[in-house]
């Protein structure tokens, strides 16, 4: 299982933890088994996400590898200027 | 102009040196092609009706006196653009181009005309009648959020908004870790105070311009001035429910951007108008259009609160940030709330973030968006600690600095960062010890921001003749044609001079995003150095057969070709030259490509020291000296690198002492040219001195930063906390402009 750290405001619409337990070795198993685990969280990963791999931040590369030991933190899509 | 390099960064020949300009020539002598200097055969001009309310129900739109008029070719509204897609009734880029059902701030437009000659347009503009009924508005934040304010746009709120807010609130995020009761328990003082920011504009110089040609069959073609051609190609392919390939845009030359060209204004309605009279049409904003209806930043209401101990140390920190950013939704609250702290290394911390609609402007990217609005308030708040406990600022920022294994405020745990060595820099150089007189304050502040990668696609092509064209896809907005020649050069081992970047229209590169997110430099000098790389594989291939050897038993070397080692045998090394000339007769010609959706652009921090005199007479603070410390990576053209660093600088000095929208009690913008909304120019400050960290970014093969946004972030409190120790008053709302600092000075005699 990996674990997920989600932000503070989709706390109540996942299970009212700080870390989410989900199955995946990439990207897009994550964030797919994510979205089937917490249909709560379902619009936000409409909306847009990244992922924090490690300390990196991923947008949209879905088959980047996580390891179980991995650290992964869900973030908003990330835009800039 | 200092440059501080670490022993670890690999020897460069080309990078890092500071070849002139290639663009410098057309650019000064007026022969570079801006959006608005390109013509087309039997070419239109066209208009926006633009209405001066901020919130009004649109009854009718009567254009057939309009038609009548000799030389008008064709007139649209938002109807016409549901007749071409009906899926265009809910896109929020399209109705702020042009309303749908209502004016939604003072200067929306909700109509255009195209016509044989501007006279022919304006006369024309005035025949269209528009019945309209005025509607309550409201452009404040706070009055905004407040249950019972009037509601800018039904439907647009977020699932998970808290309570007791007015449908303006439409977003909201937080983000944080520890506990911070405990943490707020446990300091020897806590601040609290709330900060406020006003809109302002990027003050690109060149108006947004484009020049439109839709054929019969459905075909365009558009030229227009962008931070991102691939983008405005999906934008408008999708308004016009046309394939990608159909659509060819090509970006002009661009006279700044910072953040708000990255999205469309003009350039479906010059489609549009095109389509329906069969010409070209050419679309030029005025500077009264630019400030009313493109993109703004956000203005900002933050409370900060930190806890910190006597010896410097924080033990807890909050944030609540409420961003209007005008009459749609938008994503950059939560960049500022993430942004907040992350300089900062805090066992508690959390940011909550509001995004607010009001009658305003609809925000673009403004260089870091939402970074300097949240970080302001924090940076100022840490100041005024120091000064309690009178402590020295950048000790405490030392103290506290996030770092290697660092859990971020915003989650993830920090790898190699630079702020450390940054911070070290700024408290070793001369600038801060050096004394200062009566009314004269020094300010410090940190800045962050992410840095991003993305879409790249690269072509390099090797001529005949030895010299190299590299095909790139991003508008050149801050030099990256140079550092892109430079790392293909450097690549491949030959002189600069061989190289000629250039920037393909949509037709001829595969996607790129947009210029933005500090991610050119950083995605595309990948994309070249690995296509640079392909092209010598190539390169050896070719000389492998010349020589009748293995291809496995030649290494490419400084620019030539060399047998691999003794048993390949003692052929003398061939030149890229001596290998091109002869390629159309060893295979064809030779190239590289590299395609990649690059991550891993690294984040950056920065660090500012100025120093600042007020007048306590008049409230005018003139800045004394500034010097920007930022970890830039690796500087490819560092003469470029200080460019960005200076400009950000300069563009955070004018928000801090001058720049504001201003908004009359009837929500109409009062100062929408330069002359009311004063930006900071060269004769108002000295010069700014850059100091580079090349601290090398793991993620790139040189070791490239994006460097085009921290700059922004940390010249706001660096100046409030100038000010505020130059006067003795604490300030919390920017601009501190004369009358503002006057009445401070004043209520405190």
């Amino acid at each position: 299982m990996v674990k997920v750290k989600i932000w503070g405001s989709l706390k109540n619409l996942a299970d009212g933890s700080d870390y989410i337990l989900v199955t995946g070795s990439n990207f897009k198993e994550v964030v797919d088994n994510i979205s089937m685990k917490y249909p709560g969280l379902k619009p936000q990963i409409k909306r847009g996400i990244s992922l924090a791999i490690d300390g990196k931040i991923y947008k949209e590369s879905w088959f980047t590898p996580i390891d179980e030991d991995s650290e992964v933190v869900l973030m908003p899509y990330m835009q800039g200027g | 102009m200092d440059q501080i390099t670490p022993k670890a960064v690999k020897e460069f020949k080309i990078v890092g040196t500071r070849p002139l300009r290639p663009d410098g020539i057309d650019k000064v002598t007026g022969k570079a092609m801006y959006g608005a200097d390109l013509y087309a055969p039997n070419m239109l001009y066209g208009c926006l009706l633009r209405i001066n309310e901020p919130h009004a129900f649109i009854e009718s739109i009567d254009t057939s006196t309009a038609e009548e008029l000799p030389g008008v070719k064709s007139i649209v509204t938002f109807k016409d653009f549901l007749k071409i897609n009906p899926d265009n009734k809910n896109n929020p880029i399209l109705e702020n181009c042009i309303a749908n059902e209502k004016v939604l701030y003072d200067g929306h437009a909700v109509a255009a005309i195209a016509a044989v000659d501007l006279n022919t347009v304006k006369k024309a503009l005035k025949l269209i009648k528009i019945k309209y009924k005025k509607l309550p508005f409201v452009i404040n934040i706070e009055e905004a959020m407040k249950t019972g304010a009037p509601i800018v746009s039904v439907g647009k709120k977020n699932e998970n908004i808290p309570d007791g807010y007015s449908d303006n609130v439409i977003q909201y995020c937080s983000f944080g870790h520890g506990n911070l009761e405990d943490g707020f328990k446990a300091a020897d003082k806590v601040i609290k105070r709330t900060f406020k920011t006003p809109s302002v504009h990027q003050g690109y110089i060149e108006p947004h311009a484009c020049l439109a040609s839709m054929s019969n069959d459905g075909k365009a073609d558009l030229w227009c001035c962008t931070q991102g051609h691939f983008n405005v190609r999906s934008i408008c392919s999708n308004i016009f429910k046309m394939d990608n390939s159909q659509l060819k845009v090509t970006a002009s030359e661009i006279g700044g951007g910072f953040g708000g060209k990255t999205t469309v204004f003009i350039e479906p309605i010059a489609l549009a108008l095109s389509q329906k009279s069969g010409h070209p049409v050419k679309i030029v904003m005025s500077r009264e259009e630019v400030f009313k209806a493109t993109g703004p930043t956000v203005s900002s209401l933050v409370d900060v609160e930190v806890g910190m101990k006597k010896s410097g140390k924080i033990t807890a920190a909050k944030a609540i940030i409420r961003y209007e950013g005008g009459a749609f939704p938008n994503e950059t609250y939560e960049l500022g709330a993430q942004s907040a702290f992350a300089s900062y290394d805090l066992d508690a911390v959390k940011t909550e973030a509001f995004n607010v609609l009001t009658n305003r402007p609809t925000q673009a990217a403004y260089r870091a968006p939402g970074a300097p609005q949240s970080i302001y308030a924090v940076e100022s708040v840490i100041d005024e600690l120091c000064q309690h406990f009178n402590l020295d600022p950048l000790y405490v920022r030392i103290l506290n600095a996030a770092k290697k294994g660092t859990k971020s405020s915003y989650g993830p745990t920090f790898d190699d960062i630079g702020l450390k060595a940054t911070l070290e820099a700024a408290k070793d150089h001369p600038h801060y010890n050096a004394p200062l007189k009566e009314n004269q304050g020094r300010g410090i502040s940190c800045g962050f921001w992410f840095n991003f990668g993305g879409n790249t696609c690269v072509s390099l092509n090797i001529n005949f003749d030895g010299t190299v064209g590299v095909v790139e896809g991003n508008p050149d907005i801050g030099g990256s044609r140079s550092s892109i020649s430079q790392m293909a050069a450097e690549e491949l081992g030959i002189s600069l001079d061989k190289v000629k970047t250039v920037i393909a229209d949509t037709n001829s590169l595969g996607h790129n995003d947009v210029t933005d997110g500090s991610r050119v430099t950083f995605s595309v000098g990948l994309a070249t150095i690995k296509a640079a790389k392909a092209a010598k594989k190539e390169l050896c291939k070719r000389a492998a057969k010349l020589w009748g050897i293995d291809e496995d038993a030649v290494i490419w070397k400084e620019g030539y070709a060399h047998p691999a080692g003794a048993n390949a045998g003692n052929q003398e090394p061939l030149s890229l030259e001596d290998i091109a000339k002869v390629s159309s007769q060893t295979g064809g010609p030779i190239s590289g490509h590299y395609e990649v959706n690059a991550e891993g652009a690294g984040v950056s921090f920065g660090v500012h020291l100025v120093d600042i005199e007020t007048d306590m007479e008049t409230g005018h603070s003139k800045i004394l000296r500034y010097t920007v410390f930022q970890d830039a990576g690796k500087a490819i053209h560092p003469s470029y690198v200080e460019g960005q660093m200076q400009g950000g600088s300069v563009q955070g000095i004018g928000w801090a002492l001058n720049e504001e929208y201003i908004y009359n009690h009837d929500g109409k913008l009062q100062n929408p040219g330069f002359l009311d909304y004063r930006i900071p120019v060269a004769s108002d400050l000295p010069m700014i001195d850059p100091v580079i960290l090349e601290i090398p970014n793991p993620g790139h093969p040189y070791g490239v930063r994006g460097v085009g946004e921290t700059s922004i972030v940390p010249p706001l409190a660096a100046i409030n906390n100038a000010v505020s120790r130059a006067t003795g008053i604490r300030f919390t709302e920017l601009p501190l402009s004369p009358p503002r600092v006057l009445k401070a000075i004043l209520d405190t005699q």
